[in-house]
């Protein structure tokens, strides 16, 4: 299909800060929207995540089943992934429960100890995810082309990052973590 | 002191010796398996059976064969007996008689003796450490007497250098070369150090030498405080070694009242006072500038060098530092020349060498051996090969610092530039021999376990970088790791070793680094794991 | 004094005897990535970032420790040296829980900048997520351990600087921890003057003010009451 790309965006565990991120990015999405198709992403409504992405921009850590099985998907169906922002890079506060031990005592202390009077652990399976041991960033599970520290990600950069990868030019160097 | 009165100590102590002796280990492998109260049996027993008047029993140094210790040897019959319980001391005893004697008997001709060349261990299981008079009846003390009336600190040093002497601590600097370094440094006050903060896995050459004749060491030290001009030494062993500790320390008492150490020894306007310090644990204090910050009361850890100690150490002043072994070589070079020394060993690796045979090994024990004897030679001639008789593996050569050698390499001479070759170095001795049930990546996990709990912590790369490699080893033998896991591996290991500070760190990777070279297999059968494994979900 | 004469990549450079490598790259304006020096201290060469080739030496030698000589070449920045870099800044990510998103220092914390420097995109090894303490019971200032990167440039400055030495290293390997008075809380440690030189010094967030971050600030407006009073009777 010549012409438009299509590009993806994806939330794992994050707070949707890179996502508003790039929604700050105002008119230039109108352009965008000349460039690609928005295929994927928390900001729109389709279920699946489609064959054939040319781009994917990732949120968040990897923190739980349905992460991973996502950020694999997403990987398998995309020319070329980019971990956006430090938790997808490097963890994040997302990660900071990793100090803290094994989900399972993380959960009683949360939703027990430290919960209102019925204090039970929530159980749904197949609808409420179960935790990994660990919170990992993006490259950990899957092999990631790009990265984009922030917390988040200026607009600009992404923006810039977006205009290089979705025009074939290698994504500018640099940016900061924070 | 003067060389009359040493002269009367040897005689007298000579003249009391009685005809027959029973020479009982009292070294740490013995002393542990119960050769205190074998001696004290062995005493009793002679004292009982109305002997005394012509049997003594004499508390020895290291015969060497530790792993058939409680050792006993009678002389002049030269029987040797191996294993030995203190409720076997009657037995022995009968045995002077000719008598049947179910104690199991050793061969003192047995090529783990007979390829020796002792000349650092010469006293080694003959002499009794804790007496000056024995040391000074063996001729100890005459070389210390020779060189401050007779001969100049330059030609010490030029003997040494002659000699082709190179630091047994591991590294082979030349020692003479040290020696003239830190004599030409300019500075009124110096130091002498010996290193005996031996760590090595496997190793315990130095223990040895300081249990077993703890006066050679430091006769030693003070020919080359008098070479270089100094007055003053350290003795810095590891707190592991009490015993040791507890002979040095007895015998600087000796010698200091005997006038062998302090001032105006022997008369003469050279004064050498010596101390021991204890360390507290720390494996990265047998390198040098973390030694002397050890010395100095301050936290034990490396700076970089240059400044060498030799020209800024022990309190800004000119230090020499030189490992155990190294100064007990100093005598007998001295004393028989270098000449006769040189003629010992390899083209660029002179003397003989000790090492600790440990491991999958027959014969466990500490060997001193001629330089250019091969691997071969050693394990399986000496060591006699693994005790089930199945082949041997490898041999693991210079601790955490060293590295791997297969079988297929073992015509290697050992010597500093040959083990170097095969990706291993000489170092202080440990040899650990591996049959073909030792899994390689766990050796190198073993090692870098050891490496990364030993960092000092200072400098980034050993500090982190041994960790980060550990958890790799550890993926590879847990079958987690991916070939990405294989190939960071070994980036890290040129990182730590290009990027750290001392040599702890620089040589941290060298286990991993050598078990690569000779055993790739054994990493690649490991890689079970697809690639970019994914972490597993709770239960 | 006499001056030496080298070549910085390819640059002919001209310095003071007795400079260090360092010191005349930066006059040059060539920059080299340090962690653990700072100016006004003694030069320890642990971080290993300054390390840097030198023509006829087979080891890398650290530039704030080295003394220039005469002709000598220098390389700063080969394809190997920034690799290495790269490497060293990702272990140190690695090693404590660094999160510059809730750090203190973020906008202002020389780790966060080396990232930056050396071009480290993410970091290649396993994060350590060690246990770390935040000891706040000095009434001014913090130390937050997640943060420390063992530079002990805190130890310098209290030592050097203050002349207290108030601070040491204990522990080895990755549990060296940089401590006060022995291991006393830093509230306890009675030979701290309470100077903030250790916080000047700090190149992170580690050892920051407290009474900055939320529900920290402390004050009592009754001062003030108590100031005008004790005015008003002088007058």
């Amino acid at each position: 299909m010549a012409g438009k790309l299509k590009l993806a965006t994806v939330w794992l565990g994050g707070c949707s800060g890179c996502h508003m991120s790039l929604l700050d990015l105002d008119t230039w999405l109108i352009d965008l929207a000349a460039l690609a198709d928005l295929v994927y992403s928390p900001i729109a409504d389709q279920k699946h995540f489609p064959d054939g992405v040319d781009l994917s921009l990732v949120e968040g850590a990897v923190a739980n089943e349905e992460h991973l099985a996502l950020a694999q998907e997403v990987r398998h169906k995309s020319r070329v992934l980019v971990a956006m922002g430090d938790c997808a890079v490097t963890g994040n506060v997302t990660a900071l429960r990793n100090q803290l031990g094994a989900p399972d005592r993380l959960l009683q202390q949360i939703y027990v100890e430290h919960g209102d009077a019925r204090g039970v652990l929530p159980a749904a399976p197949g609808i409420i995810p179960r935790l990994l041991d660990r919170v990992v960033p993006l490259h950990a599970v899957v092999p990631v082309d790009h990265y984009l520290p922030g917390c988040p990600p200026a607009a600009p950069q992404i923006r810039a990052l977006l205009k290089a990868l979705l025009s074939g030019a290698p994504p500018p160097a640099g940016g900061r973590f924070g | 002191m003067d060389l009359a009165e040493l002269n009367a100590i040897a005689a007298h102590e000579r003249a009391s010796r009685k005809p027959i002796r029973i020479a009982c280990c009292t070294s740490l492998g013995c002393y542990a398996s119960g050769a205190v109260e074998l001696q004290q049996q062995l005493t009793a027993g002679v004292a009982a059976t109305g002997r005394a008047e012509n049997v003594e029993v004499v508390g020895v140094g290291c015969m060497g064969f530790c792993g058939h210790g409680p050792l006993v040897r009678i002389e002049p019959e030269d029987l040797l007996f191996e294993h030995v319980r203190p409720e076997q001391a009657p037995a022995i005893i009968a045995a002077l008689d000719g008598g049947p004697c179910d104690v199991e008997r050793g061969d003192p001709r047995h090529p783990f003796f007979a390829r020796q060349l002792p000349i650092v261990r010469r006293n080694g299981g003959v002499i009794d450490p804790e007496r000056i008079e024995a040391y000074i009846a063996a001729g100890g003390y005459a070389t210390l007497y020779r060189v401050l009336h007779d001969v100049s600190p330059a030609e010490v040093i030029d003997q040494i250098t002659r000699s082709g002497l190179r630091g047994r601590g591991g590294a082979g600097y030349p020692t003479g070369l040290k020696w003239a370094t830190v004599a030409k440094s300019p500075g009124e006050r110096k130091f002498v150090v010996c290193n005996g903060d031996e760590g090595d896995p496997g190793a315990f050459m130095d223990r040895s030498i300081l249990e077993s004749d703890p006066h050679l060491v430091l006769e030693g030290m003070a020919i080359a405080a008098y070479a270089v001009g100094a007055h003053e030494g350290y003795l810095y062993v590891r707190g592991e070694y009490p015993l040791a500790i507890q002979r040095l320390t007895r015998a600087i008492s000796q010698a200091r009242r005997h006038g062998l150490s302090g001032s105006q020894i022997f008369e003469t306007a050279f004064d050498f006072k010596v101390e021991v310090r204890v360390g507290a644990g720390a494996f990265v204090c047998g390198e040098e500038t973390a030694l002397i910050a050890s010395i100095e009361g301050r936290r034990g850890q490396p700076r970089p060098r240059p400044p060498y100690p030799a020209e800024r150490g022990l309190w800004g002043c000119p230090t020499l530092i030189n490992n155990v072994e190294t100064f007990a070589n100093i005598v007998p070079i001295i004393e028989r020349g270098a000449d006769w020394y040189a003629s010992i060993g390899t083209a660029r690796s002179k003397g003989t060498k000790v090492f600790a045979l440990t491991g999958k090994i027959r014969n466990t024990g500490l060997i001193e051996v001629p330089m250019g004897i091969t691997l071969r030679e050693i394990i399986e001639d000496l060591g006699g090969g693994t005790p089930d008789g199945t082949p041997v593996k490898a041999v693991q050569t210079g601790g955490p610092s060293g590295g791997c050698i297969p079988a297929s390499l073992f015509d290697t001479p050992v010597d500093y530039e040959s083990l170097a070759a095969a990706g291993s170095i000489m170092g202080s001795g440990g040899m650990v021999v591996m049959d073909a049930g030792t899994n390689m990546v766990e050796i190198a996990r073993f090692y870098m376990a050891f490496c990364m709990d030993e960092s000092c912590g200072k400098c980034v790369p050993c500090r982190v970088g041994t960790v980060q490699m550990h958890h790799l080893l550890d993926k590879l033998v847990n079958g987690q790791a991916t070939s990405e896991d294989l190939v960071q591996l070994e980036a890290l290991c040129q990182i730590v070793r290009e990027m750290s500070l001392c040599g702890l760190g620089q040589s941290a990777p060298n286990p991993v680094l050598s078990t690569l070279r000779y055993f790739r297999d054994e990493y690649a059968a490991l890689l079970n794991a697809p690639s970019a494994a994914a972490p597993q979900p709770t239960d | 004094m006499a001056a030496r004469t080298l070549t910085i990549d390819g640059q002919l450079v001209s310095a003071r005897a007795g400079e260090t490598i360092l010191e005349a790259a930066r006059d040059a304006g060539i920059a080299i990535p340090t962690l653990c020096h700072l100016e006004g201290l003694s030069a320890v060469g642990a971080c290993r970032l300054c390390l840097v080739e030198v023509v006829g030496s087979s080891r890398l030698l650290p530039a704030c420790l080295t003394p220039v000589s005469e002709g000598m070449e220098v390389r700063t920045a080969s394809e190997r040296l920034q690799a290495n870099r790269r490497a060293l800044v990702e272990l140190l990510f690695a090693e404590r829980n660094h999160v510059c998103a809730v750090c203190v220092a973020s906008g202002n914390c020389e780790l966060q900048n080396l990232a930056v420097q050396v071009g480290m995109t993410h970091v290649r090894y396993a994060y350590l997520t060690p246990q770390c303490s935040v000891d706040i019971s000095h009434p001014q200032f913090g130390i937050d351990h997640n943060r420390c990167v063992l530079c002990t440039r805190c130890v310098r400055a209290c030592d050097e600087v203050e002349g207290v030495h108030t601070w040491d290293v204990a522990g080895r390997g990755v549990n060296a921890r940089v401590i006060t008075d022995l291991g006393l809380p830093w509230g306890e440690a009675t030979s701290c003057t309470s100077c903030g030189k250790c916080l000047l010094a700090c190149p992170t967030g580690a050892i920051f003010r407290r009474g900055t971050s939320v529900a920290e600030l402390e004050r009592d407006p009754r001062r003030i009451a108590v100031i005008v009073a004790s005015r008003q009777e002088r007058w």
